[in-house]
């Protein structure tokens, strides 16, 4: 493990140099403005209602949508309009150190800013009285996990029928060594000034999930901004092949 | 000004024609302009504009015949599980009129009814009833599910597929406008139908396809004869390994 480590430090701090040296390149020779390759498939699964794989980067996230359907749990239940619940869970062998199985307070709150993000999209109205689940599965996680899984779950919800708004796009932009750049990777925000994840429906420009952590001035926060949305656009276009694909051209 | 051609897949949030027209099912207006709020073909009539899903759940309607599994017997009602995100309910009274008897001697669980939706109330609990001809208890045979959009792809014009499938097959099959068949005839006859019927779900978008199902159970029914002979060599075998 440790071995992992210091190798990876030492092959970020020699291209770490580079960058010092002008040539504004990334530890992964991305450009800033340029993202990860992108891949989407919808209807992998075949006892889901609607499903999407997505990857982006060395990200593998599955996404899997139940419903609409009856809702037993009657406290939750609400009269005029469907309920949307999504769960984010990541796989044990996800990342590096195995991660402890079952929900942390991480997953938790991937888990509420999820359904918050895809809620506004959804015409729950239609389905009253019953739910929709969503079930976002991390299988590999190298940085921007929860971007991956709203995109991912918006893909699937148009694959369940699910009448929407919008199909969500979820990107994330932020600041490592002092340049504004997009859709971090791991290293990136682990090491970096700043992340700022965003959802979006891109159709309308609604921002549904704005997070930040870490600082940018207000001018950088501006760019990182117009990066993220920049980001959400690409991953749009691909989220409407991916559907289209589906059933042939 | 219209964005796109008749029967073409859009996706939910792409905007369909901006300025004067109607939006139909499956879309919706924002402020001038009309979007699709599913994944579907569309269907340009006029000014109106709608998009035919691909993938739908069913949506209880009065008059509709369903296909429906008992999933429960409660004191006057039975439950029943009706493929839809509102589960039915048969009211004994709708069985025995005024008369009283033990609901668990006409239908048990898991009993598969073909049933009429009487009413749908504001708080979506769904009346069933069996009254009607052919409605009542099915026994024995199959149940296979599908999209309840495709349903009418299934019937074809004028019932022109599902009787194709009925006089090749020399099966019995019911479709309820749920989206569940049943079928009952020879086994290998009923796989054969099932098979014909998931290929209808999945191509139910695509043009000619009454020909292209017609080919494949000629082809399927051609297969078939061959095989009852292999099955037969099978049963033969394992006769001899018994003795």
């Amino acid at each position: 493990m440790i071995i992992i480590l210091t190798s990876k430090l030492i092959g970020n701090s020699n291209k770490g140099s580079l960058i010092t040296s002008g040539t504004k390149k990334r530890p992964d020779d991305r450009a800033f403005d340029e993202m990860r390759p992108l891949k989407i498939e919808a209807g992998v699964l075949e006892r889901a209602d609607g499903s999407a794989y997505l990857e982006i980067g060395d990200n593998k996230v599955l996404a899997a949508v139940y419903g609409p359907r009856e809702l037993h749990v009657r406290r939750l239940l609400k009269p005029n309009m469907a309920i949307l619940r999504c769960r984010y869970n990541m796989a044990p062998f996800s990342v590096e150190d195995r991660k402890r199985p079952g929900p942390d307070r991480r997953s938790v709150e991937i888990s509420k800013i999820t359904t918050e993000a895809l809620n506004p999209s959804v015409f729950l109205e239609k389905f009253p009285r019953s739910t929709i689940d969503i079930f976002i599965e991390v299988l590999q996680a190298e940085g921007g996990t929860r971007c991956a899984g709203i995109s991912a779950a918006s893909v699937a919800l148009a694959d369940a029928g699910i009448p929407m708004r919008d199909m969500v796009a979820a990107c994330a932009a932020g600041k490592s060594d002092g340049q504004v750049i997009m859709d971090l990777s791991e290293w990136e925000d682990k090491e970096g000034e700043a992340d700022l994840p965003i959802a979006m429906m891109p159709r309308t420009g609604d921002i549904t999930l704005l997070q930040m952590d870490g600082h940018l001035t207000s001018d950088e926060f501006q760019q990182a901004l117009d990066l993220a949305i920049k980001g959400c656009q690409i991953i749009s276009e691909e989220q409407k092949n991916a559907i289209k694909n589906r059933y042939g051209d | 000004m219209l964005l796109i051609e008749d029967k073409q897949i859009v996706v939910p949030g792409e905007i369909l024609a901006e300025g004067d027209f109607h939006s139909g099912r499956g879309t919706f207006k924002d402020a001038d302009k009309v979007c699709s709020s599913l994944v579907g073909l569309v269907a340009v009539r006029d000014k109106k504009i709608s998009v035919i899903p691909l993938q739908s759940k069913y949506i209880p309607k009065r008059g509709d015949v369903v296909i429906g599994k008992i999933s429960d017997i409660r004191f006057s009602m039975w439950n029943l599980d009706i493929n839809s995100p509102y589960s039915g309910i048969l009211p004994a009274a709708e069985v025995f009129g005024k008369e009283k008897r033990e609901l668990n001697r006409a239908f048990d669980v898991g009993d598969v009814l073909f049933l009429r939706v009487v009413d749908v109330d504001e708080v979506k609990k769904v009346k069933l009833g069996l009254k009607g001809r052919g409605l009542g208890k099915f026994r024995g045979g199959i149940l296979i599910h599908i999209t309840p959009t495709k349903v009418p792809r299934l019937i074809g014009k004028k019932g022109s597929m599902i009787n194709m499938i009925k006089d090749q097959t020399k099966c019995e099959v019911v479709v309820g406008q749920n989206g569940v068949v049943w079928v009952k005839g020879k086994p290998e006859m009923e796989r054969i139908v099932q098979k014909v019927i998931k290929t209808i779900e999945e191509e139910a978008h695509t043009s000619g396809l009454t020909d292209r199902i017609k080919n494949m159970l000629f082809e399927l029914l051609g297969e078939k004869t061959e095989k009852t002979e292999k099955t037969n060599k099978e049963e033969d075998f394992e006769e001899e390994l018994i003795q």
